[in-house]
């Protein structure tokens, strides 16, 4: 322990009632990487907005170098040399690449600042991903949700004045498809090798035991195992997250798969829609009644331009309900409250009758019904659904964004990869929940990056540069000819 | 040094357009006006209204939206008639508090989450009443050096179009291209990524605020040097006007997303509107709903483009 880089001593946090963080003490080494891993809510994002100095701890202390800090701040951790990139992307949407990187970093300034910024960036983005495609002078708003999670890792990599000590990656791939995200992957662990430290948080285990030499497991608040990788499998850490056996969740409901994929295949009656897709290697997109289709692919290859589409040219003559990615830019309501985003969907099958229809006046017991009906459903973490929507932590907030498909009467449900930053054991009781509403006859197009949830799929389409380069049912899924097929081979 | 982006070139389009829409036809219903002195006389009262729509893009920019910069105008235009020529020190002493005012709201607003349209609308009608006060009557007199300055006839360029360009590129300059500039325009786009990156959103509004409250005051000087007096209602439709200018110039009212040459083209624009109906002879009566026409259409015009670039 002679090398310790950073500190944190007996860390609380409280926002109000909520108990955040309660005595945290965890000791980040140089070069070592820290694997965080726990459920939603559990504490994670909380304690590394801490550590990147953006909340003041209620107790405890920060070291750095073995000297205390105080008034620990960001522009402190700065110059220290730790950054964090957040789960929430923090970019200004209305800059340039560039201009978002002399944000990041307020040493660029003076006459040509915009010259270092462009090559900095560049060469960086070059560094990590290889190919990105990513000009530095396009408007940060016009760029995917990929292209922006690759720009925030590639600006709190940049060195400008200040070393880069300790990185805090909070879900960097949950935007990211698996080879980016491989890609990042590689280069944090060469980066290792040269002394940086790393703390990085993950649903994803896999990647947890790609990189990380160490792993610390948070629950409610609170760090309860601190081992070497090496030392841990991927049942141990289930347990210390607070499930029971990953295998046996995943038997159950794989098996509550196979019967309800029985089912709903003599359910199937006919197709609910046909796309032509002329010119493309599989010229239809087929989408039969209760069946949950998987689009699969490279991250923006086309897959949500097709829901949109979809959306947009089937509303009027189907029920359809749309789960958003990208909650921050088109899912929640900021201002509202936790009930009132999940019943958005449903308001028109709130309100009252007679007249009171007519006018659409909103019967609030019915709504309030349905709020803590989806709050036990989907366990919503949180003591009040009437709470402000950002009170809850992001796989929550996903929740609710799912709630709100679910709860509608909507019979075409288009999902646009929604288990972002979720938590293993809520992506189950998802997959389950999606099957059981298919084998009630609803339907599902599930656009997701990660190639695990294809198998909860009737069949996946692959799409590569705007067309489908496979479609392959679900007994015959193998992931090789998937990933072949993301890089346009055909099959 | 002035570089200007792709994307600020496409924003750029529409308020080109548009100004050159009221141009062309006025140059030719009467040619006489593509001269020298009719340019000048055409863009004589441009830059008071340039300067007041560059404030409230200073506003506009923080996610905030100013309805006291027409009655702020006039207030500073009555102490520059009736303070300046005689009480300098006096005069200056009330122009730096206002801009400290300014600030200070930018301040409140932030610190206290107000909704910046009700703080300042208050705020409109303290500084009216401060300007009844000091200027019961029409009248004052504007310090002989201020009417120089504008009064002031360059060679071969109308001066207004001197002083336009000075201003657009100043202004591009320090909002669009200083990475200071840069990151007061990110205080508007996300807030979130300020604070986490060491930033302060309060500074930031603190200076967008002070700025606006200098350019009112600078918008005040110019206008009373071309007017020679003023009155305490003297500049009141610059707030409306001003919001327009810089909507019909690119800005959004929220995001951060503004351009100060395309606001100070949308100024020019609304200005000459007026002198483009009066030459197609029509009754005073009528210019003003009739501006607010070509508005409604040149903002119309605008989101359809937007929605066939998406």
């Amino acid at each position: 322990m002679s090398n310790v880089l950073c500190s944190l001593s007996n860390i609380a946090k409280s926002f109000g009632p909520v108990r955040a963080l309660q005595t945290v003490s965890l000791a980040i080494d140089a070069g070592q990487c820290w694997g965080l891993v726990g459920h939603n809510g559990a504490g994670k994002s909380t304690l590394m907005n801490v550590l990147a100095g953006v909340f003041a701890p209620d107790q405890g202390q920060i070291l750095i170098d073995g000297v205390a800090l105080p008034a620990y701040t960001p522009q402190l951790a700065y110059r220290h040399g730790v950054r964090c990139v957040f789960q929430e992307l923090s970019l200004c949407l209305n800059l340039s690449v560039a201009e978002n990187l002399c944000v990041f970093h307020p040493a660029l300034r003076g006459w040509g600042w915009r010259k270092r910024a462009r090559a900095l960036i560049a060469a960086q983005l070059d560094e990590i991903f290889g190919e990105h495609g990513i000009d530095a002078d396009r408007s940060v708003g016009e760029l995917t949700l990929t292209q922006r999670q690759m720009v925030e890792i590639a600006c709190a990599f940049t060195v400008v004045d200040q070393p880069l000590r300790l990185l805090i990656l909070d879900e960097p791939t949950s935007s990211l498809d698996a080879v980016t995200a491989r890609k990042l992957t590689g280069f944090i662990q060469r980066r290792l090798q040269a002394g940086l430290s790393v703390v990085f948080i993950s649903h994803m285990l896999g990647e947890i035991f790609d990189c990380c030499t160490d792993i610390a497991v948070m629950r409610d608040g609170q760090l309860v195992l601190q081992q070497v990788a090496a030392k841990l499998d991927r049942a141990a850490l289930v347990q210390a997250m607070g499930h029971a056996d990953q295998d046996k969740i995943e038997s159950a409901a794989s098996s509550a798969t196979r019967q309800a994929c029985g089912t709903s295949a003599a359910i199937a009656a006919g197709l609910l829609l046909d796309v032509a897709m002329p010119g493309s290697p599989v010229p239809h997109l087929r989408i039969p009644r209760g069946q949950v289709i998987g689009l699969s692919g490279l991250a923006g290859q086309g897959q949500t331009e097709m829901l949109v589409k979809l959306f947009t040219e089937h509303r009027a003559a189907i029920r359809t309900a749309f789960v958003a990615g990208d909650r921050v830019k088109d899912g929640n309501f900021p201002l509202w409250s936790i009930a009132d985003n999940l019943s958005l969907r449903s308001l028109p099958a709130l309100t009252k009758a007679g007249i009171r229809r007519w006018l659409g006046v909103i019967d609030r017991d019915r709504e309030a019904a349905l709020a803590k009906d989806w709050h036990q459903r989907v366990d919503i973490r949180t003591q009040d659904m009437h709470n402000n929507i950002l009170s809850l932590s992001g796989g929550n907030q996903q929740k609710v964004l799912f709630a709100r498909a679910l709860s509608s009467d909507a019979e075409l449900i288009l999902m646009d990869d929604p288990m972002r930053g979720v938590d293993f054991a809520t992506k189950v009781d998802m997959y389950r929940l999606i099957r059981a509403e298919a084998a009630q006859g609803r339907t599902f197009i599930w656009y997701t990056t990660e190639n695990d949830e294809l198998a909860y799929c009737d069949k996946t389409y692959v799409f590569y540069q705007q067309q489908i380069t496979l479609d392959i049912a679900r007994d015959d899924l193998s992931e090789e000819r998937v990933i072949a097929a993301s890089f346009g081979a055909l099959a | 040094m002035m570089r200007i982006s792709r994307t600020e070139i496409q924003t750029l389009l529409l308020p080109f357009f548009s100004l050159a829409a009221v141009l062309v036809p006025i140059f030719w219903i009467n040619p006489n006006t593509m001269s020298y002195f009719g340019l000048g006389l055409l863009l004589s009262l441009a830059v008071p209204m340039i300067l007041a729509t560059l404030a409230q893009l200073c506003i506009i920019t923080v996610n905030d939206l100013d309805l006291s910069i027409g009655a702020f105008v006039s207030l500073a235009a009555c102490i520059a008639v009736t303070w300046l020529p005689q009480q300098p020190l006096l005069a200056i002493a009330a122009l730096i508090a206002c801009v400290i005012i300014y600030a200070a709201v930018g301040v409140l607003v932030e610190m206290f989450n107000l909704p910046s349209i009700v703080v300042t609308l208050g705020l409109s009608f303290v500084w009216s009443g401060w300007a009844l006060v000091l200027m019961p009557t029409p009248g004052g007199v504007t310090p002989q050096w201020l009417q120089d300055v504008m009064n002031f006839a360059m060679p071969v360029i109308p001066t207004p179009i001197i002083y336009s360009l000075l201003i657009a590129t100043l202004a591009h300059w320090y909002l669009m291209r200083s990475s200071r500039g840069v990151r007061l325009r990110g205080a508007g786009g996300s807030p979130k990524a300020i604070l986490r990156s060491g930033g302060s959103v309060l500074k930031s509004k603190a200076i967008m605020y002070a700025l606006a409250g200098l350019l009112g005051i600078l918008s005040a000087l110019t206008l009373v040097g071309l007017t020679t007096s003023a009155d305490a209602n003297i500049a009141q439709r610059y707030t409306l006007v001003s919001i327009a200018a810089v909507i019909l110039g690119g800005g959004n009212f929220v995001g951060g997303r503004v351009s100060p040459i395309g606001a100070v083209l949308g100024a020019m624009t609304l200005g000459i509107a007026a002198s483009f109906l009066s030459f197609l002879s029509i009754a005073p009566k009528w210019q003003v709903g009739l501006q607010g026409a070509i508005l409604i259409v040149v903002l119309s015009l605008r989101a359809l483009l937007a929605r066939r670039g998406a």
